[in-house]
This record gives structure tokens, sequence and C-alpha cells, in this order.
């Protein structure tokens, strides 16, 4: 007997969700595609309290870089400035709220808008405009007109291991206690010695932006989906792993250990439930070498840190994933790979080519783009269906040490309610 | 050859490479590679900051051979028909081959028969004789349009 939701808004058009059940194991399909529910996103999620990811340091490594990027539909100008502080700001004018910078990147001492040329420094603050006192003792600016007030709206800014977080609220709690230790202890593990950007991907997916959210913390679609990864031994369900949570299961770490299966058992397991039965093999193995650079021994490394990142390690291949929407039924991914300054031309060569793994021809990640993409045509015309997500376990929301499970998806919806008032009274967390 | 004649190679050799591609004949179409060629696809963004990352690489034919049977066998991608359009070409005599240089669009055809613009870009190619005919020994695909719409199963 299907359990259905109710499709909603109460009066004043906000959207009011009836939760058929309290452990968020089902989740109303019209959450993806509804207009009011993204809008409120927007003002609740993207500039809630809380931390959104922004770039990396060594993106912007010397006074006057700058880049841009988006939080969720908001244009944001991140830099360094003389001293070497970074700053992010919104990239719309205080004047007539064009955008300032139109460049992806790059390096200068003042960002000008092209408009009316109001000039701002690196820290947003407004440094001038063209017939402030007017021409020849006529027009201007009123003499009350105070500049420290019209400014580039500034975010607050932390950063941690040079990864940048910016927030819209002053009162978020302080980063590394938003993160908790899982997710600092991961970051420390990546980011704890001098890397270097190799390079970029971007993939625009048709789909809602919370459906990939989900599949970074559905762990079990990997070997099932991903069936290179099975097929050629890079990460399998019987592999030793696990998913791990901070307190409040807003984020998660999913990670596996290579060589801790054997072949055999494999073989069994993959064919009673039917997944696949293959025996073929790699003519260049490189691809799948795991290069055992973390002590630890972890080869595979999903980090969703909520809302908008997600750090991956396959194998050795090592990048950021930058979330951005674009409306309730398309976002972009962003992707920054990097590898370490210490690499040899070896290591460097090696990551590269394990960067066919990942992105949007990703041999282990181009059937996630797929997944979604059918996922959210196939919901579109529901009212009141429910997605069940009942693998792990219902009830309680708890770290485990296997991957069979989509627990932390749960986890994930907990405090998305609870940030969008959307929480029903008895919900577990 | 003569220049015209290495032209007309040229050309020929590309119009092959299309064909290959959006009859979904993949194996014939690593027939066009020599055994020690590289394949890339290089977001435009990345080529122009001298960033190295590419969005695929294929180093060697094997990795190359490795990608077709994956998609063949182990990858699940948006079903579609691809169409090639090449325009532009140019050739210039090099060694024992030449360099090419095209203008490239890929449309995708869904089954349901909806066409979008998947893919601008160029190739730069290098190519070399190799029994009375050209096969490509570097295969550089510059993707103008970098922000690749749902994903990239088949080569561009």
């Amino acid at each position: 007997m299907p359990e259905h939701a109710t499709v909603g808004h109460n009066r004043q058009g906000v959207p009011a969700v009836h939760w058929p059940r309290n452990d968020y194991s089902r989740i109303p399909y019209w959450l993806y595609r509804d207009r009011a529910v993204y809008e409120l996103e927007q003002q609740r999620i993207f500039k809630g309290p809380l931390w959104l990811y922004v770039g990396l340091e060594a993106e912007i490594p010397k006074p006057g870089d700058f880049r841009t990027a988006w939080l969720g539909d908001t244009p944001v100008i991140f830099d360094r400035d003389a001293q070497g502080k970074v700053h992010v700001v919104v990239n719309r004018c205080a004047h007539r709220g064009a955008l300032v910078r139109r460049e992806v990147r790059g390096n200068a001492a003042e960002h000008i808008c092209i408009y009316h040329r109001w000039c701002y420094g690196l820290d947003g603050g407004l440094l001038g405009l063209p017939f402030r006192r007017g021409l020849k003792g006529q027009g201007g600016m009123p003499p009350e007109f105070d500049m420290a007030q019209h400014g580039l709206e500034r975010l607050a800014v932390a950063t941690y291991q040079g990864v940048i977080f910016a927030s819209f609220r002053e009162d978020a709690e302080p980063l590394e206690t938003y993160l908790g230790g899982v997710i600092t202890r991961h970051l420390d593990r990546l980011f704890g010695k001098p890397i270097r950007v190799l390079g970029y991907h971007r993939q625009v997916i048709d789909g809602n932006w919370k459906l990939y959210l989900e599949n970074t913390r559905d762990t079990y679609h990997g070997s099932l989906l991903h069936d290179f990864q099975s097929t050629f031994g890079l990460s399998r369900a019987t592999q030793t792993g696990g998913v791990s949570m901070d307190e409040r299961h807003r984020h998660n770490l999913t990670w596996a250990k290579v060589g801790t299966d054997d072949d055999a058992e494999f073989g069994k397991i993959y064919k009673e439930n039917k997944v696949h039965d293959s025996s073929l093999r790699l003519l260049d193995p490189g691809m799948v070498q795991f290069r055992r650079e973390f002590p630890e021994g972890i080869s595979l490394a999903i980090c969703s840190i909520f809302p908008n990142l997600t750090v991956h390690q396959i194998s050795n291949s090592l990048a950021t994933r930058q979330v951005r929407t674009r409306g309730p039924g398309r976002f972009e991914i962003f992707w920054t790979y990097f590898g370490y300054e210490a690499d040899d031309e070896d290591m460097r060569q090696h990551r590269l080519l394990q960067s066919n793994l990942a992105g949007p021809a990703g041999l282990v990640s181009m059937e996630d783009g797929e997944a979604i993409e059918i996922t959210h045509r196939a919901v579109m015309a529901e009212a009141d269906a429910c997605s069940v997500i009942e693998m792990g376990g219902n009830g309680p929301i708890a770290s485990l040490m296997h991957r069979i499970t989509d627990v932390p998806v749960r986890g994930f919806w907990s405090y998305y309610a609870e940030l969008m008032g959307f929480a029903p009274e008895d919900a577990i967390r | 050859m003569s220049g015209g004649a290495l032209k007309e190679a040229a050309v020929d050799l590309l119009d092959d490479y299309a064909a290959r591609i959006d009859d979904d004949r993949l194996e014939a179409w690593l027939d066009l590679f020599a055994e020690d060629c590289c394949y890339r696809i290089v977001p435009r963004e990345n080529h122009d900051q001298d960033l190295p990352l590419p969005i695929m690489l294929c180093p060697n034919k094997n990795v190359l051979r490795d990608r077709i049977v994956s998609l063949r066998h182990a990858n699940k991608y948006n079903l579609h028909y691809d169409r090639h359009i090449i325009s532009g070409v140019r050739v210039r005599p090099e060694g024992d081959g030449a360099r090419i240089e095209a203008n490239f669009v890929v449309y995708q055809t869904s089954l349901e028969g909806e066409s979008q613009l998947f893919a601008v870009g160029r190739y730069r190619d290098r190519v070399r004789a190799e029994g009375g005919t050209l096969v490509f020994v570097d295969k550089l695909v510059i993707l103008d349009s970098f922000a690749v719409p749902h994903l990239i199963a088949t080569p561009l």
C-alpha cells in the first residue's frame, strides 16, 4: 500500500509539507519541482545560517587574484587583497544591480562596474563613482550620500585548510563546529599539504539540485549503477568501508579500502544478487591502480558537505564539486581537480589519467547525470507520490560500518526540513 | 602526397571519423588511430589557462580501447544518436604526415526524436600516413562548450 504525501501551499502561498513518516524515509516528489519551494531554498538554505563552499585559496594565491562563483543563484566574487586576506562579496553593483565582474578569473586592484563605473576595492568597499560631485556644479549625488553604506554586499568568510567557506549570516555557528570532527579530519587528510589546481570540469544536469545531494549521500548505488567500479575492481560493496556523519547528520563521508575483499567472494555475492558476472579486464590497468598516498589506505572517499560541496577521492583523483542551482529543474556541477605541489611528473600524469574516472565523461560518474535526469523526468507529474528510503534501516539516523545504505540521505532531509521550517513535530534527527 | 591529395585525404579521414561515431561503429572508429596515439578532450577554459586537466584522456591506444569496452559493457548513459558537422578544415604538411585543424559541432538526438546542439569546438590533430592511408597520432579536442550538458559518453 503506497503512502502518499499531499502537495500543498498555505494561504500565503508558502509550501506546507505533509511527511508520511517522521524519519524521512518517504520523500514527496513534488519537493523536487515546486517553484515556491525552490525560492524558499534560496533564502533559507543558500542564505541560511550555515556555511557555503566558495573555492580554494590555491586558486587565488597572489594579491589581487579573483574568481567568480555562484552560491545558489547568487553571483559572488572571491579575491585576495594586498594584505593577503580573502574576501567574498556579492557580484552585484550596489548602484543598479549589474554584475560587476563578468570574467571567471583575473588579477586586479579593484572591481569596476562597466555600467556607470562605480569602483569597489577588493574588500567590496565603494572607492568612488564618476560625477559624484556633479559636472560644472550641476547634478551629482546628494551631499549626504554615504559611500560606506554602498559597498558590495560582504559575506562572512572562514577558511579551513585552504578551503574557503562563506555565509550570508553573521549568526552561523563557527565553521569548525558546523563541519564537525568527521569532516575536519577528512579535510586535514586531503588539504593538509600544499595543493596544486589541475583544472576544471563543468556539467549541467537537467534535474533538481537535491537529487544530486541525495546521490552523493546514497552509498549503495555506487557498486550497482557505476558498473565500471565493480567490473574493474575499483570499488566493490564487499570491500571494508562505511558511512560517517556529523552529529546533526547533515554531512556524510563514505569511504572504502581497495584490496580488503577477495575476488571469489565478490563474484559469488554479486552473482547471487544478479548484479553482473563479468570477466572483463582493462588493457591498461593504470586507470584503476591506487597509489597508496594516504597512510590509512582509504582508496575511495566521497565527502558531502551541506549544502553545496562534495569532495571526492576516487583512487588518486582528487576534486571539489560545487553545486550551483539554476532553477528547480537544472543545476551545474563545478569540479576543481587538484594534486599536490610535491607530486612528481609521474604522479601528476597518473592523476590526469585518473581524471577519466570522474567529471561529465567520468567512467565512474557519467551515470549520475543520467540517473538524476531520468528521475527528474519521471517524477515531474507527481502530486502526492513519494520515494522510499529504507535501505540500511528506518527510524534513527546513524553512522554505519557498511555501505549498503541510504541512511545518510535521510540525514540530509532531516537537516533540510529543519532549515526550511518543514520538519514535523516528532521528527527524527 | 601533393598538397591537394593531402587535403583530400585529411578531409576523408575526418569524414570517416565522424561517420563511424555517428553510426555507432566505435570499434571501427578505433582503426583510425595509430598504436602510439593520444586522444584528449580538453575544456577550453583549462586549455586557455594552461591547466592540464582533460575531460577525457587516452594517452595510448589501449586506454582508448578500454574506453570503448567500458562504454559497451559497463557504462550507462543517455541513449541518443550523434551527428557530427565538421567544417573549416586546414591542413599543413609535416614530416610523414600533417597537422589538421577543423571546427566541429555535434548534435544529439534523443530516442524520441528531439535534437539538441550538444558540443562545439575545434580539432587540433596530428596525422601520419600508414599503409596508404592517414591515421591519427594525436587528436586534441578543444571543447568550447565546456559546460557539458547531461554527460559525455561517446567520443566527440
